[in-house]
């Protein structure tokens, strides 16, 4: 009992450390361009008026489906830094077959679901693809693909989509398939999505797909030791291939609860950088489904927040961007820190172990 | 002795002379596709000019990618040190002139490497992940100081400073007029040479010069002296280097450092020569791209310079005229074909029948259209990168401990 | 004392790691112009010793003495002032860089990194027949070449103290042979030489001293004049001196296992394989005996399925397995012992209980047909820790904290789970400690008694004597030699593992 809370004191101990880094960082960085940071704080501290709250939980749906998609890859070894483009060219695809309304009501937002999921598990088998059969790093793969994916969206609306002023963007959904929500506060204060239930979903399939199946097994197991999986009968070639297309399924859900929530059609409204997010996201909460739900509360919470230092403070809102890169970069060192320490506590307590048990030097 | 020294310079000889011959037979294909399409813009100097300021950014970013890799460092942190460095580079030129605004740029691209060689050797975390993390804190960084100190500035705002104060330009007089006047002929082979001597003899920006001469300090550095061959030592086998008293750690440092400021410096271009002054996001992708065409180039600097060349001539032809644009088509076409003809030789028969199906395809889409989509050539470069890396990873040779995280102490 | 003054000596150095004592009171003294011989078997902390003389790691007691001078090694430069050098187990060179810039790295002071530094390579080269090319990249040298090129590396430092270690391990004879030539000149040319190995034979042939370790100690010296091969095994392993007993056959006349002219050729066409057939019957053993690197490794993940022969035929009991993928295969019933359990066989940071379920994913208790069955195989693996005595805190302790034996007896539980039909172990009991290796021996000795059919791949020949029905010897790919354990000798077998009249 006492070994399994003192593991779990250890686990919290890296990001409780992180936090306290970033909230440093952030500190230091306001008071040397000379604005208070004492305003900052208790700016973003103070409890957020109900049409943030609204926004923080529709925020912290989206970011959650990304960082599980990107922990997919993570548990498996495999970067996919390319779901800013698998989401990318997945909400494109999904929002303009939605747009033409080849189906009503709910089998249309049913079915536009499956096609953002194939989007992405295609656009992210290409790298996958490229692993197995050529030996290309991934990462490098899929920073290219992102590329291509933003570039290629941006052709096939500038010369397909509907121009309206100055913008592009997608067909409307037809009226009958854009999803009500649900509103716990004042009509005015907005709703919460309803496709948001799919960042739920999303968790716990994978923490159940992890933990529980054959398959969530030989994923870990590659991640840890790729010669190991090797020689206990997986097959490297096809779990690249397979973790890279449910990592870009996943992917391909992120935007969707904005799409069918509010924005219904895929222009202006689209909201880039949600993959690179998920990806911090994966990191601060070690991959694990807990662990990144408070993540992503805490990434959505600052980004919504920060929203209120416009009035009121002269901090300026891009300030949070600092707050979570150095949270994750923070998390990462602090984790790999926390983990050689655990290993030399582990290592004595098996040699103290022994010379309990044997009464032996060594 | 006599006989190996002769040996080693004719290796020299014939990798110059290879590189001369490819060089020739490029400018000639060009100058053939410029007749043929009636483009004379495809080589002409303000193209070259331009092609000149969209290489430059890339290749600093590429030599960064290549001083920290050949250290045993993969640094996707490039795009935020170069971001970093945009920022700097304004700052600085702002308060003390240009010079020392690179200086300010090549600083603050110094400090991302800083984060990133401390976690990635110090504390031996994930390449990647640090990488990743940088790159968002670069961005953080950037958008909110210019945020922060840019507005009260003259030429300023949130998210732009405008007015900075360019590093100077030079001429050589004589040269310059003559390269001209034969650059207007539209010879073939003469004129696009001249074209290129043009651009490079006329208001080339000093900035231009200086990183196209930091590719040879590199490889000068890195091939050439004792400290290189440490340092190279640590990307190919640390273990090894350790039990021959590297210092493994310090190298890393050094090289993730110098990788930091070259991108900040490519930033600084970007802020002070490739445009009028700093603005958000300026970088877009630029980091990636000269990690890209560092790849490309097989972690060498010769070939990096050819990969950042080609991907900045893509990028400027983009600004120009589609018609331009449409005419590279055939020069993709033919440099494919001769591509396939070269493996074909080599009796890599698929490989060859592949990049032949490709070719034969690039010719299709320039015989049956007159125009190509402007995004079209945006995608280029990320498209050469994954072809290389689809068609040629058993040919690329990245250093043997690249990408590894490495403990002190556990040699042997 | 005499102008003589011994060339290093070692006092009472002891080193400590998280959970293990690998050195304590070692006393070594080499005296100069010799070849001194370090023996003992694996894990016996010769490696932690030769890292702590080479200033890689720093001694918790004790005190180093170089040509009379009491020195403190805080790394190889200072090992590389003080006159030593070493030649790692597992060569320490960059493929990708020259001859030359392998040389001269770190040493670039010396003879500076152009034509200075290749006179001064050819002149080591010409002087003990190294026949380096100082201008081929390294990855184009053969294994002895390499070698040669890392005793070059010490000695263009100026080392007049070099220290082999297991330099034989991946020579054929006749660059033993060679290599044993080159050391004779350097100690004419008056350098010492420390000599690591576990080969008897070879110990003998060259060494002038004999140090032996056992259990992170000196347990005593032997003058190579005349001791002999049987006093010094015991001095190695102690007085117990284990050795596998043969038992009465257990063979059976039902066919487990066989291979017919199997080949496997490389991406370069090259064999790593050539025509390889063997049988194994139900309740047999059969041993491979071979130098390293002869194609054991080869042979064994191309039964397992980790590689897919060229041509030839491979049947498990009835059936045509040759094309069949490793998982397959585990689920027909072959049991697999890594010959490297931390690359192969554990997944260092995960739990015994999870590390119970790798290569079992598929089968009872370790899963219920989709899903883990994590109840199943926790109450499995308290199963193999009582039944197979794994020292462990516990089946939630990452596998990384156990020791060699104790993983090794865990992956052997895990294999013998589940009844297997084959049981395919390489190298079972390398780097364990005594006691784990006799049990490891009792477990594959009851398992024939029950019929089941094991090859055993081992680079001890007396484990393959004691333990095998039949011994084959594998060379370059080639079996060459089949031999009956009950009358062969290790003499044997070794001339028939370095090609010698079989």
């Amino acid at each position: 009992m006492n070994g399994r809370l003192k593991s779990v004191g250890l686990a919290l101990l890296a990001p409780a450390i992180a936090i306290v880094l970033s909230i440093l960082v952030t500190t230091l960085v306001i008071a040397a361009v000379g604005s208070s940071p004492g305003e900052f704080w208790s700016t973003m501290f103070e409890v957020p008026k109900p049409r943030l709250r609204v926004d923080i939980v529709n925020q912290t749906a989206m970011i959650y489906i990304a960082a599980v998609a990107a922990a997919i890859g993570f548990r498996m070894g495999l970067f996919n830094i390319g779901l800013e483009g698998q989401y990318t060219i997945a909400s494109f695809s999904a929002a303009t077959f939605a747009g033409a309304a080849y189906l009503g009501g709910f089998a249309n937002v049913a079915a536009s679901l499956v096609v953002a999921m194939v989007v992405g598990a295609a656009w992210a088998g290409i790298a996958g693809v490229l692993r197995a059969t050529r030996g290309v790093s991934e990462v490098i793969s899929t920073i290219m693909l992102n590329a291509i994916a933003v570039t290629l969206v941006g052709y096939f609306l500038n010369n397909y989509g509907v121009k309206e002023g100055n913008s592009v963007h997608t067909k409307n959904l037809p009226s009958g398939t854009t999803l009500g929500g649900w509103s716990p506060f004042e009509d005015r204060d907005g709703d919460i999505w309803a496709l948001a239930i799919v960042a739920v979903l999303v968790g716990v399939g994978f923490w159940a797909l992890l933990n529980k199946t054959r398959f969530g097994f030989d994923l870990r197991a590659s991640g840890q030791s790729e010669s190991a999986a090797l020689a206990s009968g997986i097959n490297p070639k096809r779990m690249i291939v397979i973790s890279m297309m449910l990592s870009g399924a996943v992917a391909g859900l992120i935007w969707m609860p904005a799409l069918f929530g509010g924005a219904r059609n895929y222009g202006t409204s689209f909201q880039v950088g949600l993959g690179f997010l998920g990806i911090a996201v994966a990191l601060l909460g070690r991959n694990r489904p807990i662990g990144m739900l408070f993540g992503a509360l805490l990434f959505a919470f600052l980004s919504v927040k920060s929203n209120d230092l416009t009035f009121g403070t002269d901090v300026s809102p891009s300030i949070v961007q600092i707050t979570q890169g150095v949270a994750v970069l923070a998390v990462v060192v602090t984790y790999e820190v926390v983990r050689r320490w655990r290993t030399r506590l582990e290592q004595r307590a098996v040699s103290r172990e022994l010379t309990a048990t044997t009464g032996a030097t060594a | 002795m006599s006989a190996a020294t002769a040996q080693r310079s004719t290796i020299v000889e014939r990798l110059t002379k290879s590189w001369l011959y490819i060089g020739l037979i490029g400018i000639g294909v060009v100058s053939f596709v410029r007749i043929i399409t009636d483009t004379d813009d495809l080589t002409g100097a303000g193209t070259i000019r331009a092609a000149i300021i969209a290489t430059c950014p890339i290749l600093a970013a590429a030599l960064g990618g290549l001083w920290a890799e050949r250290a045993g460092v993969v640094n996707i942190g490039l795009e935020g040190q170069m971001i970093l460095g945009t920022w700097g580079a304004a700052f600085f030129t702002y308060h003390y002139g240009p010079w020392v605004g690179i200086l300010g740029a090549a600083l603050l691209g110094l400090v991302g490497g800083l984060l990133h060689a401390i976690a990635t050797v110090t504390f031996g975390v994930d390449h990647i992940v640090s990488g990743v993390a940088i790159n968002l804190i670069g961005a953080g960084a950037a958008t909110y100081l210019a945020e922060a100190v840019f507005p009260e500035y003259e030429g300023g705002g949130p998210r732009q400073l405008n007015g900075l104060e360019a590093p100077a330009q030079v001429t050589i007089p004589g040269v310059s007029d003559l390269a001209n006047t034969i650059s207007d002929q539209h010879w073939f082979f003469v004129s696009d040479v001249a074209s290129v001597i043009q651009a490079l003899t006329t208001n080339i920006s000093t900035l231009s010069l200086l990183i196209f001469a930091l590719v040879i300090i590199s490889a000068l550095v890195l091939w050439r002296t004792s400290f290189g061959l440490r340092l190279r030592s640590c990307g190919e086998n640390p273990q090894a280097a350790e039990t021959l008293g590297v210092n493994v750690y310090l190298y890393k440092y050094v090289a993730v450092l110098i990788s930091g400021a070259l991108a900040g410096i490519g930033g600084g271009f970007l802020a002070l020569v490739a445009s009028s002054g700093f603005s958000t996001g300026q970088t877009g992708g630029r980091g990636y791209i000269g990690l890209a065409a560092m790849i490309f180039g097989n972690w060498r600097p010769g070939g990096l310079l050819a990969g950042a060349l080609t991907f900045g001539y893509t990028d400027s032809l983009r600004l120009r005229d589609t018609q331009s644009v449409h005419s590279l088509l055939l020069l993709v076409a033919i440099g494919l074909l001769m591509f396939a003809a070269w493996r074909a030789c080599r009796k890599q028969v698929k490989g060859a029948l592949v990049v032949a199906a490709a070719g034969a395809l690039v010719m299709a889409w320039f015989l049956l259209t007159d125009s190509v989509p402007r995004e079209f050539t945006v995608m280029t470069p990320y498209v050469t990168t994954m072809f290389v890396l689809a068609l040629g990873s058993q040919r690329l040779r990245m250093p043997a401990a690249d990408g590894k995280s490495y403990r002190r102490g556990s040699a042997g | 004392m005499p102008s003589e003054v011994d060339a290093v000596q070692l006092r009472g150095i002891g080193k400590r790691f998280p959970g293990v004592v690998a050195n304590h009171d070692v006393d070594v003294t080499i005296r100069p112009g010799t070849v001194h011989a370090l023996i003992g078997e694996n894990g016996a902390g010769k490696s932690t010793l030769m890292k702590i003389l080479y200033g890689v790691q720093r001694p918790d007691d004790g005190t180093i003495t170089i040509e009379g001078k009491q020195v403190v090694l805080k790394s190889p430069t200072e090992a590389i002032e003080a006159g030593v050098g070493m030649v790692f187990q597992h060569f320490m060179l960059a493929d990708n860089l020259t001859v030359l810039e392998n040389m001269v790295l770190g040493a670039e002071k010396l003879h500076g990194i152009g034509d200075g530094a290749r006179t001064e390579i050819r002149r080591i080269s010409e002087r003990f027949g190294f026949d380096l090319d100082p201008d081929v990249l390294v990855e184009k040298l053969g294994v002895a070449a390499r070698q040669r090129l890392e005793i070059a590396k010490v000695l263009y430092r100026g080392a007049r103290i070099i220290i082999l270690d297991e330099p034989t391990a991946v020579l054929v004879p006749q660059e033993v042979d060679a290599l044993f030539e080159n050391l004779r000149e350097l100690k004419a040319a008056g350098n010492s030489v420390l000599f690591i190995s576990h080969k008897l034979d070879e110990v003998l042939a060259i060494a002038d001293d004999i140090t032996v370790m056992r259990r992170g100690t000196t347990v005593g010296t032997a003058d190579p004049a005349t001791a002999t091969k049987h006093e010094l095994a015991e001095l190695m392993v102690g007085s117990e001196l284990p050795s596998p007993e043969t038992e009465e056959s257990t063979v059976t006349d039902t066919v487990q296992l066989s291979l017919s002219d199997v080949t496997l050729t490389d991406e370069f066409g090259r064999n790593l394989l050539t025509d390889l057939s063997l049988t194994i019957r139900r309740g047999e053993v059969l041993g491979i005996a071979g130098v390293e690197g002869n194609g054991q490794a080869e042979l064994v993940e191309t039964i397992m399925g980790m590689r897919i022969p060229t041509s030839g035929r491979i049947m498990l009991g009835d059936q045509d397995v040759t094309h069949w993928h490793t998982r397959q295969l585990r689920e027909a019933g072959i049991g697999y012992i890594p010959e490297d359990r931390h690359r192969h066989g554990l997944l260092l940071d995960a739990p015994l209980w999870e590390n119970r379920i790798l290569g079992h994913q598929t089968r009872p208790p370790s899963s219920k047909g989709m899903w883990i069955n994590r109840k199943g195989a926790r109450k499995d693996t308290e199963r193999i820790v009582a039944d197979y005595d794994v020292r462990a805190p516990g089946i939630d302790t990452p596998s990384r904290a156990l020791s060699g034996g104790n993983q090794q007896k865990l992956i052997v539980g895990r294999e013998m789970s589940g009844d297997p039909v084959l049981l395919i172990a390489s190298h079972p009991t390398r780097g364990v400690d005594v006691g784990a290796q006799a049990a490891i021996w009792d477990h594959i000795k009851r398992a024939r008694r029950n019929g089941l059919a094991v090859l055993l791949v081992s680079a001890d020949l007396d484990e393959l004597i004691g333990l095998s029905d039949t011994i084959q010897v594998i060379l370059r790919g080639r079996f060459v030699g089949t031999f009956d354990p009950s009358s062969v000798t290790p003499q044997d077998l070794g001339t028939a593992m370095t090609g010698g009249a079989a």
